[in-house]
């Protein structure tokens, strides 16, 4: 069998077996494609925030030498969306805009420039709507709503959930803390624009090549809209040259592409510019949290409550379950044995957020995080030993039904205080300097598929013959994380061959197994457990027909080097491609798949479908900060960094993730920031993004990064291949809190809000000055009425998963029931 | 993709063609040095163009003579990074040189010339966005609105003036060349600027800059502190250009020119005159540094707070005081250039 325990090239730091052809130009992204008579799309957008389409002109636009078609959206009646519950997307919007940004027709040209002039001169008569701007102006805004779907007004979700007598466990506190915090929004900047070429084909089917993490959900989107037969449509991912979570949706311009392709019959290609990237956003959440908690003496956590409120933006997206994250990881790290959470996402007209590096947890993470360092303060601890104290214990099952598996938190900590000399140095280094740690933990897959169904979340396909070749076929996408390079190496590993053997195909929905996508950092572990089972099997085969062929026990037989032979006589045996022939002798055609389906949870109750994986990993940070008191600017010289990582297929591309992740955690904390401008309202109606360009949005370049120590911390958990676990996003999680615990320990101010930008420092010093508790950060958390709580006991309280009061509670109208057929009457 | 429009260009291969081209059609003409200024502005249709007269090959127009002890003088089309890597200006007028350090990024100092930098289109959030963010507000007055966004009541623009080396150079009473078929002049370099957003060059659309002279360097000492989010690159949200003598331990002349706070680099006459007759004293600094703040006016169309820019003029200039003075710094500058000018070496 494959020797786990002893692999030749998982834990290697080999070579990613996309990268020559990455960095010699010859990867083809989506906006590298061409093909015969193609023409180009351009979308025109709304220029207003909130308004209803009287008419749209496009008499102007004909008349550009070039422009031969227009796509409109009464054409494509069908809504979608990426979760079943808020199918409440047009490809092109007809009654109404939502957003600066929202597109309302497509008009095709031979040239790009000739389809952009086009779109200059439609002219589009809107009757304005009053605009909502924040969360506030949501909760009191309950006409002119922006979907006419909802919990209530323009709130899009609203829950409440409590795990055991949260009220209660204040009473037993001997310490009760509050805090208010906010997190601004951001976004992903992926360097690559969505692109997307759709093809038509001569038989009516139409393919799709796309910058998508999702494929899967995009084939679906597809189907649904455009009306034909899933099977007449092919959707082939290219790889993504990033994602973060921004290209995980389906998009308008895919299926406004996929249309004209089939409406004029020629293959139609759309390539966004940087700042429709920035409208078509689905980013980070801005959210503002409250989080009360009750703390022993011994910094022990007996009660918490938290409550977030999210600024949505213009669409659902996979906001219902982004507001089901800002309160489902909470309990992973730190033992919460009673818990209560209230969320709720608000529509606004903004571009709509979604999920980026970390969905809905980092924005929590950072309340906790930094309400912990108070709460050790408060109670005169280290901060570090209010964490290590204090730790979920492995094998467990949290208040809100969450199955921890390995946990390798505790090694993480040590890790970095050793390597900080935080013992030696917190609270004792020269003024202005300061250190602040942080941790954090995130799913290696979600435990549930985002549409209801018992089939497998990733399969994978391998076909072997006599050349010695192995093809791997995988719904799987490459968006720079490395997957191909996990596939090749599970593969590789099992049947003791070369990564150059062995030959992808991925992304594909006509020839790959569907793998649910590149996101919810998902694919190590699925797909790899996929892979093993597909290359066990195939092992499998071949040993069988082998051990046949050399009369030596199946079991006996070692693949290993391009060759398969007898443990006890390694000189008796073959090459691989002679051994793959003597199968297909045996056999016939060669031919295994495998596949993964999560193991189920233990909640049982509405909304438990958010939280569980199969693993958890986790991160634990230190950062060294340097405020200047003057100016309030501040360098982060230093970070420390462990990663709980299970077991590293390749350590390389592991570090490069834990490296990025800090980049990005760095440029959330200290200057990215999605914000929105509204212009004085008596003269002008915009809210528009206030830069939507990579000058003046905000992020460390390359130039600006810190040195960082990175220690990868193995504790193989028995769900991962190989044992392997997430590492894409949960290390962005830690940074953020550790930077604001930083800040205090260099001059004594909380900041508790991100971006922390200098002047917020400045101001907290001078409240300090004047007496003040020195804080900068929200005064209020938003007035919300949240009804009964949804009642779930907690294991300790002997509970079964089960809510007791469901039928009290109820559903509320946010959830849209899907339309099996989705076609609008 | 962003696309230029169209328009005609014309590769000028002596000073004569290009004022001729110049003169032909001057609302419609535009010129271009490195083009790391106008190409994007032409892309996101800023300005429109009938044509376009490109200066790379003039020749004459480029290169570095003289000598700190006479004075300098810098061709028009001297790329950033040429003057990076000369040691006398280095030597001569270091404030100047780190203010051109502190520009952009490496790769665009390469293209970027101090011709172009010194004549930079003023910035604006309002307004260096792409046209259909522009539309969505219904323009703003730089453009076809009327109304100045970042101060509604205003009847005039704000837009701010962006270059790092004007305000270096103004502190150190620089002179430029203007040339066009008229001839040429020879003009101050603080008076080629105008206290408007639109109109911000009092150069008039017939007259090519070809020259910056600088007079003797002298015993003069020269800083420049810039303001800005990030190390590696970002357009100044403050500029502080300093140059001053001392005589016997008490300032003999004092220059300061504030950058990105104003619509031209604003001087702060009262806080220079301030230093006159004084010796640099921590006390002395912090009181000129204060009386800086006054010509400054920040409003919010930059990166960070204009409350916050406001102050931090009162701290750069004392910064840059202090470090003229040889005093231990109270603040730290987020960037000196020194990252760029360790790169030229």
């Amino acid at each position: 069998m494959a020797d786990r325990d002893q692999p030749r090239i998982v834990g290697t730091p080999f070579r990613r077996v996309d990268g020559v052809a990455k960095v010699t130009g010859r990867t083809r992204f989506a906006d590298d494609l061409a093909f015969p008579r193609m023409v180009h799309l351009k979308l025109v957008r709304s220029h207003v925030p909130h308004a209803n389409i009287k008419e749209i002109d496009t008499s102007a636009a004909e008349r550009i030498d070039g422009v031969i078609h227009f796509v409109r959206g009464e054409d494509m009646p069908n809504t979608f969306g990426i979760l079943p519950v808020s199918q409440d997307e047009h490809a092109l919007a007809f009654e109404k805009v939502r957003f600066v940004g929202d597109a309302v027709l497509g008009v095709v040209a031979l040239t790009e420039d000739a389809a952009e002039e086009a779109t200059r001169a439609v002219k589009v008569d809107y009757e304005e709507l009053d605009t909502i701007g924040s969360v506030e102006e949501a909760l009191v805004t309950s006409t002119d709503k922006i979907h006419e779907y909802g919990d209530e007004g323009n709130i899009h979700k609203k829950v409440s959930m409590e795990f055991g007598d949260v009220e209660s466990g204040f009473d037993d506190a001997d310490l009760v803390l509050e805090d208010t915090i906010f997190y601004e929004g951001n976004t992903h900047l992926a360097m690559e624009q969505h692109a997307a070429v759709a093809v038509p084909e001569g038989d009516g089917k139409i393919t799709v090549w796309s910058a998508t993490q999702t494929p899967h959900y995009v084939h679906r989107a597809l189907a649904k809209v455009l009306e034909l037969p899933a099977a007449h449509i092919r959707v082939i991912a290219c790889p993504n040259g990033g994602g973060f979570g921004g290209k995980s949706d389906p998009f308008n311009h895919e299926i406004v592409a996929a249309k004209a392709a089939l409406q004029i019959g020629r293959p139609v290609k759309i390539c966004l510019t940087r700042e429709e990237v920035f409208y078509c956003h689905r980013g980070r959440h801005p959210v503002t949290m409250h989080v009360k908690t009750g703390f022993k003496k011994d910094g022990a956590i007996v009660s918490q409550h938290l409550k977030t409120a999210l600024d949505g933006g213009a669409f659902g997206s996979y906001g219902v379950a982004s507001t089901y994250y800002t309160g489902a990881l909470q309990t992973v790290t730190y033992k919460v044995p009673r818990y209560r959470f209230d969320g709720l996402r608000a529509f606004t007209n903004k571009p709509p957020c979604g999920p980026k590096r970390g969905h809905g947890t980092p924005q929590p993470r950072f309340a906790l995080e930094v309400h912990l360092d108070k709460a050790a303060h408060a109670l005169g601890m280290d901060p570090a030993d209010i964490r290590l104290n204090h730790l979920q214990p492995k094998n467990s099952v949290t208040a809100n039904w969450l199955k921890i598996g390995s946990m390798g938190l505790e090694e993480c900590l040590q890790k970095v205080i050793d390597g900080s000399g935080w013992r030696q140095r917190y609270g004792k280094l020269p003024e202005g300097h300061g250190l602040g740690i942080a941790c954090s933990s995130y799913l290696c897959g979600a435990g549930l598929p985002i549409y209801w169904n018992h089939m497998p979340h990733t399969g994978v396909q391998i076909k072997l013959d006599r050349s010695g070749g192995v093809a791997v076929f995988c719904g799987e996408i490459e968006i720079g994380q490395g997957s191909d390079s996990v596939l090749a190496a599970c593969v590789a590993e099992v049947l003791g061959i070369d990564l150059k053997d062995i030959r992808l195909c991925v992304g594909d929905t006509d020839l790959t197994p569907v793998d649910l996508g590149s996101y919810s950092s998902r694919v190590t572990l699925m797909m790899g457990n996929a892979a093993l089972q597909a290359a066990e099997r195939a092992k499998e085969l071949i040993a069988e027909a082998v051990a046949e062929r050399l009369q030596v026990p199946a079991g006996q037989l070692v693949f290993a080097e391009r060759r398969v032979f007898d443990a006890s006589d390694p000189e008796r045996g073959m090459t691989f491609s002679e051994a793959v022939a003597t199968a297909e002798s045996k056999f016939g055609t060669l031919g295994t798949t495998g596949s993964y389906t999560p193991p189920r949870s233990p909640g049982r109750f509405r909304g438990a479908g958010v939280g569980p994986s199969p693993a958890y990993s986790y991160s634990a940070c230190v950062i060294e900060v340097c405020v200047d008191r003057e100016t309030g600017c501040y360098t982060v010289p230093k970070v420390w960094i462990a990663h709980d990582v299970g077991r590293s297929i390749n350590p390389a591309l592991v570090m490069g993730q834990v490296e990025g992740s800090i980049y990005k955690g760095l440029g959330e904390a200290m200057m990215a920031e999605s914000a929105l401008r509204r212009l004085p309202k008596k003269r002008s109606n915009a809210l528009v993004h206030k830069f939507p360009s990579m000058l003046e949005y905000k992020s460390p370049t390359f130039l600006d990064m810190p040195e960082i120590v990175t220690y990868l911390v193995e504790d193989p958990d028995p769900n991962g291949p190989f044992g392997a676990k997430e590492v894409g996003q949960g290390p962005l999680l830690p940074v953020m809190p550790a930077v604001c615990n930083a800040i205090f320990d260099a001059v004594g101010v909380r900041i508790d809000q991100v971006p922390a930008h200098p002047q917020m420092i400045l101001q907290a010093l001078d409240d300090k000055a004047r007496g003040g508790p020195g804080r900068y950060g929200p005064k209020r958390f938003p007035d919300v009425s949240w009804g009964e709580p949804l009642r779930v006991p907690t294991p300790d309280e002997g509970g079964d998963g089960k809510a007791i009061n469901a039928e009290q509670v109820g559903v509320r109208g946010g959830t849209m029931k899907e339309d099996p057929e989705g076609v609008k009457s | 993709m962003m696309r230029l429009p169209t328009f005609t260009y014309v590769g000028a291969k002596t000073l004569e063609d290009a004022v001729t081209a110049l003169a032909d059609d001057p609302e419609g003409t535009r010129l271009v040095a490195g083009g790391t200024d106008l190409w994007p502005n032409l892309k996101r249709r800023h300005q429109g163009a009938r044509s376009v007269v490109g200066l790379r090959r003039v020749a004459g127009l480029r290169g570095i003579t003289g000598d700190p002890a006479a004075g300098v003088t810098i061709g028009a089309m001297t790329t950033l990074t040429d003057i990076l890597r000369c040691p006398m200006l280095r030597d001569g007028y270091p404030g100047f040189v780190r203010a051109v350090a502190s520009i952009s990024s490496p790769v665009l100092r390469n293209m970027g010339t101090l011709g172009g930098n010194l004549c930079l289109d003023t910035r604006c959030t309002y307004y260096n966005q792409n046209e259909e963010w522009r539309q969505s507000i219904g323009y703003c007055m730089k453009e076809v609105g009327d109304t100045c966004w970042v101060a509604p009541g205003s009847p005039r623009c704000w837009a701010v003036q962006a270059s790092d080396s004007a305000p270096a150079l103004c502190s150190l009473d620089a002179h430029v060349v203007l040339h066009s078929t008229a001839g040429e002049r020879v003009i101050p370099i603080a008076d080629l600027y105008n206290d408007d957003g639109i109109v911000y060059l009092t150069k008039s659309r017939t007259e090519i800059l070809t020259e910056i002279r600088l007079g003797p360097a002298g015993a003069r000492r020269s800083t420049y502190w810039k303001l800005r989010r990030r190390g590696s690159i970002d357009f100044p949200v403050l500029g502080v250009g300093v140059a001053l003598e001392l005589d016997g331990g008490t300032v003999s002349s004092a220059k300061i020119h504030l950058g990105a706070v104003h619509s031209f680099p604003v001087a702060a006459t009262a806080a220079a005159a301030h230093l006159l007759g004084k010796s640099l004293t921590e006390d002395v600094i912090a009181e000129a540094a204060e009386l800086a703040k006054d010509p400054a006016s920040p409003l919010d169309n930059t990166d960070f707070t204009l409350q916050w820019r406001r102050r931090m003029v009162g701290s750069y200039v004392d910064g840059a005081l202090r470090e003229l003075a040889g005093l231990p710094p109270k603040a730290t500058p987020s960037v000196h250039g020194e990252g760029a000018l360790a790169l030229e070496v």
